[in-house]
């Protein structure tokens, strides 16, 4: 009887968030007394997952470079059988909320994302997860014979305990690809909204998309991305691929600095499920300052300067 | 070409957020519901498919009547039927199980569901869906173009954009991007009355177990209220940062 993990990788790499999946694996084996096994897929780094508490990996080498949620899904459901899996792990980034589904169906699972701890109830296994846009929390049992959680980005965080890794690479006989991917676009080196710790964001309160080199710089000293409101997207100041609220892409990060952004409800709904969240906004009366952890009132053209350089000097001597 | 549009009847998102029954169910008393955002986005891709390419549009709803006026809307901007299966609906496998079962007798070329709902933001159910069907899947879809039986579809990724191309019969998990805001319809006089005269099915459930179930709400703790800094004091923000809030 075991618990799976799903370890994403891009680039060959593991992603960021395979800490955190591994050490909610670890954490949950523990207090289910099961063994904790992890799949990944053509990662030439898996090893690492040790330092997490990773004693099996799994490192499936014969299926596309790119991530393919339907053979992938394949080779996981592959796994459920093989190994007596009752207990699956993923994260909640685009690709795992992709997968999960596609397993789901597959081995007739329980499902529940946006997990935000460890279960706080075994006997059903009881989940508290984000519902609402993040404006209320369900305690949600599942109760299948294989149960998939998915959690939230930055909920669990990750726990260093060092132990013997075997990665075993294997091939594993799975179906063909149902789409062919023509393209892709992304721009490389730089922190995505979905996995980095920061996010620095931007309203209409800069005036213009000439002014943005003010939220790339205070970014970079703090190895963030970047990210803009719907208004700033709709008039095409960023790219659409920016945009966080509802109906842009949900922000869950340690740290989130909006920048001339007054707070939409619909802006607070996709990024409330951040830990921190820092305001900086000349009017007063700016609905954020209520969801905001930390506040500044002030002009963002003389604050953000500052801030930047200020905060490149305390990264010089920390 | 013959696409169902799978419609998610939700609370519209100013409203408050409240629940009865010792927490256990969500609170609908003076709640405006409406069509489910990236819904609407699949919706109104669904429509212009009607309009361009000749395509006939169906909408279904797995739940209560509650979401009949929601579905007449759908009717109303230009879907030309509506079926609703008639089961409260309360877990994302339950509800891709009754669309599996309805699709599997009653093919389509294409199913477009919204990314996720605004309630309980699942984002599962068409990828179960397209799973259970064993047809092609593609989530966060922010472009669609179809010649024939090919599908161009593009997806939203973390920082980026990757562009697909399968067969239909396919499934698209829709949103913003699709079409964009200002294409979004609102109902005229002629669409509404024209809504009435339009077929809308109620169908029996298939009935499945339900292997999730959500046993209590809660919401947040009310916030603490924010510290400001003064503007000319941005050390203070910085120490509050690192030492309070451990975040840099």
């Amino acid at each position: 009887m075991s618990i799976l993990l799903f370890i994403e990788s891009e680039n060959n790499k593991l992603k960021r968030n395979a800490a955190e999946i591994a050490s909610y694996g670890v954490a949950l084996a523990d207090k289910l007394n099961k063994d904790c096994v992890a799949v990944s897929f053509n990662t030439d780094n898996a090893q690492k997952l040790g330092q997490f508490g990773i004693s099996k990996v799994f490192n499936v080498t014969n299926t596309p470079q790119q991530f393919d949620a339907h053979v992938y899904a394949n080779v996981l459901t592959h796994y459920v059988a093989k190994l007596g899996v009752t207990h699956i792990i993923v994260s909640s980034s685009a690709d795992a909320k992709f997968l999960a589904p596609l397993v789901t169906a597959n081995t007739n699972a329980a499902y529940v994302p946006n997990v935000v701890a460890l279960p706080h109830g075994y006997q059903p296994l009881t989940v508290r997860r984000t519902a609402f846009t993040n404006k209320a929390f369900a305690n949600t049992t599942l109760t299948a014979e294989v149960n998939i959680i998915g959690v939230g980005n930055n909920t669990f965080g990750s726990v260093e305990q060092a132990v013997d890794c075997v990665v075993e690479n294997v091939t594993v006989k799975h179906t063909t690809s149902q789409l062919e991917q023509l393209s892709i676009s992304k721009e490389t080196g730089k922190a995505t909204i979905a996995d980095a710790e920061v996010v620095v964001s931007g309203g209409r309160g800069l005036k213009g998309p000439e002014h943005w080199h003010l939220i790339e710089e205070l970014a970079e000293v703090l190895d963030a991305a970047t990210a803009c409101s719907k208004p700033v997207s709709d008039m095409g100041w960023r790219s659409h691929d920016e945009h966080v609220g509802q109906t842009g892409k949900p922000v869950s990060t340690n740290l989130y600095i909006a920048i001339g952004i007054s707070g939409a409800i619909q802006h607070l709904a996709g990024v409330n499920a951040s830990k921190v969240k820092v305001v900086i906004n000349n009017d007063p009366e700016a609905p954020f300052f209520k969801a905001a952890d930390y506040g500044i009132v002030g002009d963002a053209f003389e604050v953000v300067p500052v801030l930047t350089e200020k905060l490149k000097a305390f990264k010089a001597q920390s | 070409m013959n696409i169902l549009v799978c419609i998610s009847h939700v609370p519209d998102t100013t409203s408050k957020i409240n629940f009865v029954e010792n927490d256990t169910q969500f609170d609908t008393s003076g709640v405006q519901f409406v069509i489910n955002p990236n819904d609407e986005f699949g919706l109104t891709r669904a429509i212009w498919f009607k309009e361009k390419q000749g395509a006939q549009v169906h909408v279904i709803h797995v739940g209560t009547a509650a979401a009949e006026p929601t579905l007449r809307k759908c009717l109303a901007i230009g879907a030309d039927k509506a079926f609703r299966v008639d089961t409260p609906a309360t877990d994302g496998i339950q509800v891709a199980k009754e669309l599996a079962a309805f699709v599997s007798t009653n093919p389509y070329d294409l199913v477009i569901a919204g990314r996720e709902s605004i309630d309980y933001n699942g984002a599962m159910v068409p990828g179960i869906l397209a799973a259970l069907l064993d047809i092609a899947f593609v989530p966060n879809c922010v472009g669609l173009e179809i010649d024939g039986n090919n599908a161009v579809a593009e997806r939203e990724i973390d920082g980026g954009r990757e562009k697909l191309k399968g067969n239909l019969p396919m499934v698209i998990g829709g949103q913003k991007g699709l079409v964009e805001e200002a294409d979004l319809k609102i109902p005229n006089m002629r669409g509404i009355m024209q809504a009435r005269q339009k077929p809308f099915e109620v169908l029996n459930p298939k009935g499945s177990e339900i292997p999730t179930k959500d046993v209590l709400f809660e919401k947040p703790a009310p916030k603490a209220e924010v510290k400001l800094v003064p503007a000319d004091d941005i050390d203070q923000l910085i120490e509050l940062l690192h030492k309070e809030a451990n975040v840099i």
